[in-house]
């Protein structure tokens, strides 16, 4: 029991951290970003063909990082510079994010079990005690997730957080402030990708390959876990919306788990991720929303 | 000053619906000077508050703010000397962010937009007086949302956010129209007000011919892209609402006329 528990929240908590990066595109700029579907992978594939060369596996955090951002602003430019429509622009940026992450990856599964990662390498094995071990991955990844929440809490509230907010809201008020309302939305996709690339790099160390199609219905679970935290917590003002999405993302896990323990194949995963999104849109419709309005 | 000079512009060129709407076109705003617009619809009131801000292009001629040309310039660049208000009061403020955080936003317009504090708190106070003057009650509310105020409590939050900083014009287009009578009015007061009290260069489009004969220091009617009414300072204080109308109808009988001939 405690394994599975411990396995849901090691998952739950990887997979936040993604959750928090939709958040910011489609809650908060209102823009529906297919590219995690590549950036989320694309952490991944930077993480393993790193450790596979040795490095330091806390490196692997920060590169993850900018390079989701990186793709995040491709993602924009395309969308701002070549005029393509918000959905178009994160499908082609997801679709070439394929062939280049199987290019950095050198193939569809890169195993690094046998490399030291942030959760299992030979410092924490000196000194960490044995017993404490098992709860380790789950205590990093709180860690982490925490750190990312308030950095994104900390944006949020700055002078750029607010044009960001704005920008979501209403254009035109961007462009009467005399800024241009395309900068920073590709501000707004950059950092959302970072955190999709990073939680894809987490992901990687935790279970130990990178695999190509973990990518696929990445969008779809960040979505899921938006939606379910919000509705959760609809009604406590005092709950701040990126730890009301940490929740939905812990929530939505679980549930995973639930269908899966309930006799599904764990190749039937992507089917479960649909229908349980599926569900979620269809009882969340059910008292109008603004997120349902727009899903 | 703002001039335009030899304007032209068409809406869909090369289609069987070419329209041209602006041919050489020349209008001129002094320093201080408080126009109002009126036109029936389609006269090109909207298109010149567009060509100004730089919402749409034009085709030919030249735009000058204060000497500069601006003709190149991007929107978000020009409306950095440029407020604007539209007709639709949530086109100005940010339904999902509180009163604070929406003037916050205002009052930063033209400094950098970077990871300094989103509010700062020495001006709240500056914030709270500047509402006080509004006599709408804002004051007490700085932290609710301000999608949950009225229309016209909006439209008050975007005439302040626009005017919160130093600008050359200030552009109103029909920010009167969708209010009811009665905050219409308290609405046209404050403009007034802060338009007078801030010196600012306006034009105001409007349907309301009371206010265009009551407010501002000269009253422009248009019609099909040209300008066929210009009264300024005395000539404009004698202006009657009568004048006006027989003006339309003049106008709209000999387009009338015009429309007869082309049918047979």
């Amino acid at each position: 029991m405690t394994d599975i528990i411990m396995g849901i929240l090691e998952e739950g908590l990887t997979y936040a951290i993604m959750a928090l990066g939709v958040y910011l595109t489609y809650r908060i700029l209102n823009f529906p970003d297919l590219s995690v579907d590549g950036t989320f992978p694309l952490g991944g594939a930077v993480t393993a063909v790193l450790l596979q060369a040795g490095a330091n596996p806390l490196l692997t955090l920060p590169v993850s990082f900018f390079a989701g951002a990186a793709a995040g602003m491709l993602t924009g430019l395309i969308h701002i510079k070549l005029r393509v429509r918000d959905l178009l622009s994160g499908i082609i940026m997801m679709t070439a994010l394929y062939s280049l992450n199987l290019r950095i990856a050198g193939r569809a599964n890169v195993p690094v079990f046998s490399r030291e990662t942030i959760f299992d390498n030979a410092f924490l094995d000196k000194w960490v005690p044995a017993g404490v071990q098992p709860f380790l991955a789950v205590l990093f990844l709180f860690l982490i997730g925490m750190v990312m929440k308030r950095l994104l809490d900390w944006y949020l509230g700055t002078k750029s957080g607010f044009l960001l907010r704005a920008a979501g809201d209403n254009e035109a008020l961007i462009t009467s402030l005399a800024k241009d309302k395309g900068t920073v939305k590709i501000i707004g996709l950059s950092l959302s990708n970072a955190f999709v690339a990073l939680s894809g790099c987490l992901y990687c160390q935790k279970s130990g390959f990178f695999e190509i199609s973990t990518g696929t219905g990445t969008m779809v679970i960040g979505l899921a876990s938006v939606i379910i935290g919000m509705k959760l917590f609809q009604k406590r003002t005092s709950v701040k919306a990126t730890t009301a999405v940490i929740f939905g993302s812990i929530v939505y896990k679980t549930c995973v788990a639930a269908a899966i323990s309930l006799g599904m194949a764990a190749s039937d995963l992507k089917l479960i991720t649909a229908v349980l999104f599926l569900l979620i849109l269809a009882v969340s419709s059910g008292r109008k929303g603004k997120v349902t309005a727009n899903a | 000053m703002l001039e335009l000079r030899g304007i032209q512009k068409h809406y869909y060129p090369g289609t069987a619906h070419e329209l041209c709407l602006f041919d050489h076109f020349d209008f001129t705003v002094g320093d201080q000077e408080f126009v109002t617009v009126v036109g029936s619809n389609g006269s090109g009131k909207t298109s010149l508050l567009n060509m100004i801000c730089g919402s749409i292009p034009v085709d030919l001629g030249q735009i000058f703010l204060r000497g500069k040309d601006i003709t190149a310039m991007p929107e978000h660049r020009r409306l950095k000397f440029i407020g604007r208000v539209f007709q639709n009061p949530a086109m100005g403020t940010c339904s999902g962010m509180t009163l604070l955080e929406n003037l916050s936003l205002a009052d930063n317009k033209g400094k950098p937009f970077g990871l300094k504090k989103g509010i700062d708190a020495k001006r709240i106070s500056r914030y709270r007086e500047a509402l006080r003057e509004l006599n709408l009650g804002l004051e007490e509310n700085l932290d609710i949302p301000v999608g949950a105020l009225s229309g016209g409590q909006r439209q008050a939050l975007a005439l302040l956010m626009s005017t919160m900083t130093p600008i050359d014009f200030l552009i109103l287009d029909e920010h009167t129209a969708a209010l009811d009578p009665g905050t219409a009015e308290r609405i046209m007061e404050l403009t007034d007000k802060i338009v007078k009290e801030k010196g600012i260069t306006t034009i105001m489009v409007t349907h309301n011919l009371r206010y265009a004969v009551e407010y501002g220091t000269r009253l422009v009617m248009m019609h099909q892209g040209k300008v066929v009414m210009d009264r300024s300072d005395r000539e404009k204080e004698q202006l009657k609402i009568d004048d006006i109308l027989d003006k339309f109808n003049e106008i709209s009988m000999g387009y009338a006329k015009e429309q007869n001939l082309q049918k047979y």
